[in-house]
Order: C-alpha cells, then sequence, then structure tokens
C-alpha cells in the first residue's frame, strides 16, 4: 500500500483511496465453493493444510454466491452445467472475478466433445486463466497471486 | 459469448411434475425443495429433488448429468492407449483403479499376460490409491457432519500419498502409470522410502481420525441408525463395496473374482449389522488399515523382473534396444504411429474401487480404436439406491447419506 505521507504525531495516514481499497480487496477475496470436477479436489487441496490458502484472506470458501467475490471454476463445465454457472455468476455482487482452474475450463482440455464447453471464457468473462490438468495447488496460489496483482493495478476511473 | 437459454428458474406449475412426486406434493400439501447442482455438501454437481413433509423426506429424485463429459464417446475416437488418459478423469478419487479396470480389459481381449511384478506393483499402487480416496471420503463426509478438523487432518496425509503418486507417475493425480501389459515405468528408488514411512505412520493417523469420530456422541447421533438399507434391499438395488458390505453381504471383487494376484494376499474384508451410516463409516476406517497390510504384503513380496510385458505387438521396446535392434525400431515406429489393434471381440472386466464394483464393457472390432466402451461405475447405481436410503430421514441427515455413498458425480456422470 503506498503510504504517501505521515503526518507526525496525529495518528492519520494519508492514502491514496484507490490503493487502500485494492488492499482492502485482495486481502479479502473470499472464493465461492463451487466445485466441478477434479480440479475441485485440487482446490481443496489448497484450502487444506498443506498448501493453506486462507494466508491470502481466503479462509473462507463461500456457498451462496450472494456472499462470494471470486468464482473459481474448478473443472469441466458441461453444456447442462453451463446456465448454471452463469446464474451463479450473475448472483455475484460486485466485485467479482472468475479464476478458469484447469485445461478444461480455461479451453476445453482433452474434452473436445458435445458435451463440454470448450471455455468457460464463452459464458462469464474470465480474469485469469490457470493450466494444468489440474492445476497443482502452487499454480491455483500463483494464478490468485496474479489475481492480486491485476486487481491492485485498478484505478478510479475503472470502477465508475 | 454464446447464447444460453434462460431455463435455470424454473417457472412451470407443480403439475408438471406429475409422476415425479406424490399426488400430495400436487395438491400442494407437502414442499417440493431443489438441492444442487451448486451446493456444499453435494460433493460436485448433484441436483436433487426433494418433496418434504416438514423436515422429513418423502421422496427424492435425483438428476443427473451436471458432469456428463462423454468420456465413453471421446474413448471412440482415440486409440486405445491414448484413452486411458480419459479413465483418469472418470473417477477422479481412484485413477488408478479407472487405469486397472480398462487395461484389464484389454488384457483380457488382447490375451497379454503381465509380469509378476507389474502385477505387485499394481495391486499396491491400487491400495494406495484406496486409501486416498477413502481419506477425501472422510474429510468430506466428516466436513458435512460439522467435524472441521478431520478435514484439514486427512488432507494432510493425503499429500504424502500424492506425493507418492508423483514419484512414481509425475503427476499429483492423473497418474496414467497402468498401460496395457503392465505399468508405464518401473518404480524409481524413491518410492520405497516415501512407502515405508507412510505405512509406519499411517496406522497412528487412523487411531487420531478414530480418536475424533468413533465414539464422539454427535457423531454418533448424526450417523447412527440413518441411511438404514437393509441386505435385500443393497443387493436389489445393484449395490457394491462399502455400501453393500455395510449392511452385512460379503461380496468383495478382490476375494470373489480376484484379480492382478488378489487371492495371494491376506486381507480382511469388514462387515457391518446395521446397514446405517455409521457401520460404512467403520468399514471404510477398516478398509484403510486392510489396505496397509496389502501394500506391507505388497512390498513384502515384491519380486525382481520386467515390469512390462515382452509382447512387442502390444507393449513398446525400451529404449536401449532401439539402437540394437531393427525389428524394436519396427515396432516402436508401428506402436507410436498406428497403436496396437485388438481382435474382434468383447469382454466385461469388473474390479473393486474404492467406492465399489467398477466394471468396464470393451468391445473391439479389429482396428487400433475401440468400437464401444462403456463403464459400470458404482457411484452411478449407488445414486440409484440414495432415494431409498434418504426416505423417511430427516432433510438434515441427507448431508450424511450423500455422504456415506461416497459419490463421485465424474464416476456417475462419465
Amino acid at each position: 500500500m503506498g503510504l504517501t505521507s505521515k503526518l507526525g504525531e496525529l495518528g492519520i495516514v494519508t492514502v491514496k483511496l484507490e490503493d487502500t481499497v485494492n488492499w482492502a480487496r485482495t486481502r479479502a477475496m473470499w472464493p465461492m465453493l463451487f466445485g466441478l470436477a477434479c480440479c475441485a479436489i485440487e482446490m481443496m487441496s489448497t484450502q487444506a493444510s498443506v498448501y493453506d490458502v486462507s494466508r491470502f484472506g481466503m479462509e473462507l470458501m463461500r456457498p451462496s454466491p450472494r456472499q462470494s467475490d471470486l468464482m473459481i471454476v474448478a473443472g469441466r463445465v458441461t453444456r447442462k452445467m453451463a446456465p448454471v454457472l452463469r446464474q451463479l455468476y450473475d448472483q455475484m455482487p460486485d466485485p467479482k472475478w472468475v479464476l478458469s482452474m484447469g485445461d478444461c475450463a480455461s479451453c476445453g482440455g482433452v474434452f473436445n466433445n458435445y458435451a463440454i464447453v470448450q471455455g468457460v471464457d464463452e459464458i462469464v468473462p474470465v480474469d485469469v486463466y490457470i493450466a494444468g490438468c489440474p492445476p497443482r495447488p502452487e499454480q491455483l496460489i500463483h494464478g490468485i497471486m496474479t489475481l492480486h496483482e491485476r486487481v491492485k493495478q485498478e484505478r478510479l476511473e475503472d470502477w465508475v | 459469448m454464446t447464447d444460453i437459454q434462460e431455463t435455470t428458474i424454473w417457472e412451470g406449475d407443480i403439475q408438471q411434475l406429475k409422476g415425479l412426486v406424490s399426488e400430495r406434493a400436487l395438491a400442494g400439501e407437502t414442499m417440493v425443495l431443489n438441492m444442487g447442482p451448486q451446493h456444499p455438501s453435494t460433493h460436485g454437481v448433484l441436483r436433487l429433488m426433494l418433496e418434504l413433509d416438514g423436515e422429513t423426506i418423502i421422496s427424492c429424485v435425483p438428476d443427473v448429468g451436471y458432469l456428463h463429459t462423454g468420456i465413453e464417446k471421446n474413448m471412440e475416437s482415440k486409440r486405445y492407449e491414448q484413452s486411458i488418459v480419459m479413465t483418469d478423469r472418470m473417477d477422479y478419487l481412484s485413477p488408478m483403479n479407472n487405469n486397472l479396470v480398462y487395461c484389464l480389459a484389454i488384457e483380457k481381449i488382447a490375451g497379454l499376460d503381465v509380469p509378476e511384478r507389474a502385477q505387485v506393483i499394481r495391486v499396491m499402487l491400487a491400495e494406495l490409491t484406496r486409501i486416498n480416496s477413502h481419506l477425501v471420503w472422510l474429510a468430506t463426509h466428516a466436513l458435512d457432519i460439522g467435524a472441521m478438523s478431520v478435514f484439514l487432518y486427512c488432507f494432510r496425509e493425503r499429500e504424502r500419498l500424492l506425493d507418492i503418486f508423483e514419484i512414481v507417475s509425475g503427476q499429483r493425480m492423473m497418474s496414467t502409470y497402468f498401460r496395457p501389459g503392465g505399468i508405464w515405468r518401473d518404480l524409481p528408488a524413491e518410492f520405497f522410502p516415501a512407502v515405508r514411512s507412510f505405512l509406519e505412520d499411517f496406522p497412528r493417523r487412523i487411531e487420531d481420525y478414530e480418536r475424533l469420530l468413533t465414539e464422539n456422541p454427535i457423531w454418533l447421533d448424526r450417523t447412527q441408525g440413518i441411511g438404514f438399507l437393509s441386505a435385500d434391499d443393497a443387493i436389489k438395488l445393484g449395490c457394491s463395496g462399502p455400501v453393500l458390505r455395510g449392511s452385512g453381504v460379503n461380496w468383495d471383487i478382490r476375494k470373489a473374482i480376484p484379480y492382478s494376484g488378489y487371492e495371494q494376499y491376506d486381507f480382511d474384508v469388514p462387515l457391518g449389522v446395521h446397514g446405517d451410516v455409521y457401520d460404512r463409516y467403520l468399514i471404510r476406517m477398516e478398509e484403510l488399515r486392510q489396505s496397509l497390510r496389502i501394500i506391507e504384503q505388497a512390498l513384502a513380496r515384491l519380486p525382481e523382473g520386467p515390469f512390462r510385458s515382452n509382447n512387442r505387438k502390444y507393449v513398446p521396446p525400451p529404449r536401449s534396444e532401439l539402437g540394437q535392434s531393427m525389428e524394436a525400431v519396427i515396432h516402436h515406429f508401428k506402436l507410436w504411429t498406428e497403436g496396437f489393434s485388438l481382435p474382434e471381440s468383447e469382454v466385461y472386466v469388473r474390479i473393486e474401487s474404492p467406492r465399489g464394483e467398477l466394471g468396464c464393457f470393451l468391445r473391439s472390432d479389429g482396428g487400433n480404436k475401440p468400437a464401444r466402451v462403456h463403464f459400470r461405475t458404482p457411484s452411478f447405481v449407488h445414486l440409484s439406491a440414495l432415494p431409498a436410503m434418504a426416505k423417511g430421514y430427516l432433510i438434515a441427515d441427507l448431508v450424511g447419506i450423500i455422504g456415506t455413498i461416497d459419490i463421485v458425480l465424474g464416476d456417475c456422470d462419465r
């Protein structure tokens, strides 16, 4: 967070509004508890003891889209699931971000057939793609960090 | 952006559900509730339509297909050895077992014999996969019922197993390690200390889990007498694995129709008495211990020798032969350009996956691609037993009942 100046002993810190808001957003970005397939198991590994994504302010997975900021599309999205996924995305309050986790969500992966949506970006706007089948938890964390960097770049004019 | 039909919000009237729900629901006396496909305790994308009288479940209609991946159809357009990667992604908690059943089907048609060393390695890894799968089951089952710490402990141990899979295959989950005629490559030296230390450590961990749950009064209240399934019903509904054994039926394919040399191992098949969620929990906990026993025996009797068949029509030659033998180069070229062909035939093989009977029907038409592959997956069959198990219990018990059949939607929908 860019501290622009410290005002002596008044206990007041002046910062840019953008930086403060972006800092707050990256420090408590609650993901939606929404697993689709194999990647969801790696997402659970990321949540669990060894990788512990709560280091990044994500210890709470919210099962309700109304309480979540980040949608991690973890797994293959079928044509039957696609409308549900879009509805979940629409129910999330702004600001919201989407992480496309794994090859299937990003581009269909090995399943180029009638059943699978060839990339979840056909139905929701994706911020960060994570490659891998399934991606390792480190990769998911890297994706989350990349998203954080992106959020920190956001400027006031982007919001209004 | 693709156009999506706006059909997600159901605005029809209740009369459209005629046949699925009872007359009382049509008359408005009972409530019809949707559960899923996005729900924290449905283990994926299961959707249930529940008919409730107060909090009591009158009927439960599963709606599957939210994860239908078309794997069986996709496999028809891939060569036999290419489609092994597809089987990993079916039941993503026990990929090695899926590899195994598919390889066994190919081997049965081809008449390939698998060397002893490969058989033992397969058994060892299949049992490690069973532990892996049961750990995820225990973690999510306990989490659904409200025991958060078990989840963290189970995933800690699971990481060690995933490290072992990474040592042997280079991948944590989707290992694609078993190949027709044997395995991909021999076990690396790092495998043995990793497995030994796991075997040493894990019995204490099972005790830890049991101390947290087995006599925990909340756990007992939430699991004992819930989700009852009688032995007759379990057989009639086609249940297998821990769900069937929980009702007291002694049926384990590893014992009944042994494959991969399971008849040479000494292990017990735990059986339940009451046929409820708690008994199935006890059975799976005991299976963890029995799997450890099998792995110990396999480690002790692991013979030296080739790790895959020498039948060059199906198995590629080792790299060392390529510089010396023209025949090896020809076989290598043939296998990597067009793969192997199987004679016209059809087989059905079955194995005991962590969830129950996993069967593979394979029909070959003489070409290098399967004409039809079908998997008989335990999750799909058990899902049809879910309405029978859930009927009459409270809606709060449903998450426990879903957990007890250890459903994996990838396995169910394929």
